[in-house]
């Protein structure tokens, strides 16, 4: 085993271990930092694998931006220190579907590529990056900037009463 | 030279500038703001003029009892100082600081990695509003939120201005591309850097989320002892990394006049951080807090179309100059 190796599995400890812990703890607020800290063993295992950016871009959106807003909005609603009574719903049929999904992918995974060793590409380096995105993958590239066009124009919707759907009421 | 004995020289390097720098801005801004209230500042301490004071006053704060609230969240509570304070060892670690190797980590991304890692210290902020069971906590936390939030993306904008200009992320080379015209033509962007730094560290007059004449010391209100230090600390160490990011990004880093960036790099880099670290104390004294509304106003209606404005400016004149 390789240095490498050793820290792989370490950091994916971590990731599994505390998105156990996300769903399991009774904590609401506990529960998002947990998170963290699974987003960011992920934002580990990647900079093992030398993809730097993608390490950076995972700390950037996800850690700062996506948790960080659903702390914000948790603060704002209900979040009280201590633990919850009724945080739990009844677990079966998430099991079942996640349990499934996550055995299933992993089973495709292993069986897809065994034992092969991968090599290493180049250190994700920004120029190689720019010229894939915008040469080979631009249409993905396009289409993804639609969805997120879509959801801002959702975002505006929803939070203008004055402008949202028409439900019989005049607006004031 | 064995590659154990250069990684040591660079981190501890590394590790003096974080504890040093930031005890020098604090002294300084002592007696910058007392000499323009017409006061002299600290003048026991140490005996020349009050040198020993921020010494002083850490070895009181480690005296200090350390006092967590009964209904606080105690292990987020007591883990929020080492959120705050790390991402700024992190960024302070590929600023560099002359030509050629006078660098912590050559990073290739190293612009990306700084805006990534800066984007983390909210979390600090949520957590420590959120743990201490306290309302003006809490209300300096969501202000807070919002404000880191709502401040970034002129930040992000106003850095890429400078990227696309230079053609590259790594801050060494936007120092190598840096060329004394590009103080004019960035002016828009450097000035939107520097206010959404401003309010990325919560400094005067942007401090909304701490405001203390409203909120008591918003989300600091509860931390006491060597704790309350540390939040301090990372005050001052964010006035570091600021000025250092505007000095790299806007300023031309080490170059200097005279013909001597080789040999002289490191000063001139230090000066400028010296003189844009003083205006962040100047903007303190001189302006009054901005009302939360004014705050997100200033935001989004006149950074973010001054960023964005830049970057169409910028894009131009790449197309036509190169």
């Amino acid at each position: 085993m390789t240095v490498a190796d050793i820290l792989l599995l370490a950091l994916g400890a971590v990731a599994v271990g505390a998105a156990l812990l996300v769903v399991t703890t009774a904590h609401v607020v506990r529960a998002g930092l947990y998170l963290v800290l699974t987003l960011g063993a992920v934002a580990g295992m990647y900079l093992v694998l030398a993809a730097e950016l993608v390490a950076w871009v995972q700390v950037l959106i996800y850690v700062g931006a996506v948790v960080v807003l659903l702390l914000f909005a948790v603060m704002l609603t209900r979040a009280p220190i201590g633990a919850s009574a009724d945080l739990d719903r009844p677990a079966g049929p998430a099991m079942l579907i996640g349990g499934g999904a996550g055995l299933g992918l992993a089973a495709l995974f292993i069986d897809a590529y065994r034992w092969t060793a991968v090599e290493f590409g180049e250190p994700g380096r920004v120029g190689v990056l720019g010229e894939e995105i915008f040469g080979n993958w631009v249409l993905p590239f396009e289409v993804l900037s639609v969805l997120l066009l879509a959801a801002l124009i959702g975002a505006i919707i929803v939070s203008r009463p004055d402008i949202g759907a028409r439900n019989g009421k005049v607006p004031h | 030279m064995p590659l154990w004995l250069d990684l040591t020289i660079r981190i501890v390097a590394v590790l003096a500038a974080f504890l040093v720098l930031p005890l020098i801005v604090g002294q300084a801004e002592h007696k910058v703001m007392a000499h323009m209230q017409g006061r002299l500042g600290p003048m026991y301490a140490g005996g020349f003029h009050g040198w020993a004071q921020l010494v002083a006053d850490g070895v009181k704060f480690v005296q200090k009892e350390e006092v967590v609230p009964r209904g606080a969240d105690r292990p987020v509570f007591q883990l929020v100082p080492a959120i705050a304070l790390l991402p700024y060892l992190l960024v302070l670690l590929v600023i560099p600081l002359g030509p050629g190797d006078l660098v912590g980590q050559h990073l290739d991304i190293g612009l990306f990695f700084v805006l990534a890692v800066l984007s983390v210290p909210v979390m600090g902020v949520l957590m420590a509003a959120w743990s201490s069971a306290n309302k003006y906590s809490l209300l300096g936390g969501v202000r807070g939120g919002a404000q880191l939030l709502g401040y970034e993306l002129p930040f992000v904008l106003a850095a890429a201005s400078v990227a696309m200009a230079a053609g590259t992320l790594s801050l060494p080379g936007i120092v190598e591309a840096w060329e004394p015209w590009w103080l004019l033509w960035q002016l828009p962007a450097l000035l939107v850097f520097f206010i959404a730094g401003l309010a990325e560290i919560k400094r005067p007059p942007l401090d909304t989320p701490i405001a203390d004449t409203e909120l008591v010391f918003g989300y600091k209100t509860e931390y006491t002892g060597l704790r309350f230090a540390f939040l301090m600390l990372s005050e001052y160490v964010g006035i570091v990394v600021v000025a250092a990011l505007t000095t790299v990004l806007f300023l031309g880093g080490w170059q200097g006049p005279f013909g001597l960036d080789d040999q002289l790099g490191w000063l001139w880099t230090l000066l400028k951080i010296a003189a844009v670290c003083f205006v962040i104390i100047w903007m303190r004294v001189t302006f009054p807090r901005l009302r939360v509304d004014q705050l997100q106003r200033l935001c989004w209606l006149v950074l973010v179309p001054v960023a964005l404005g830049q970057l169409v400016l910028t894009a131009a004149v790449r197309l036509v100059v190169m």
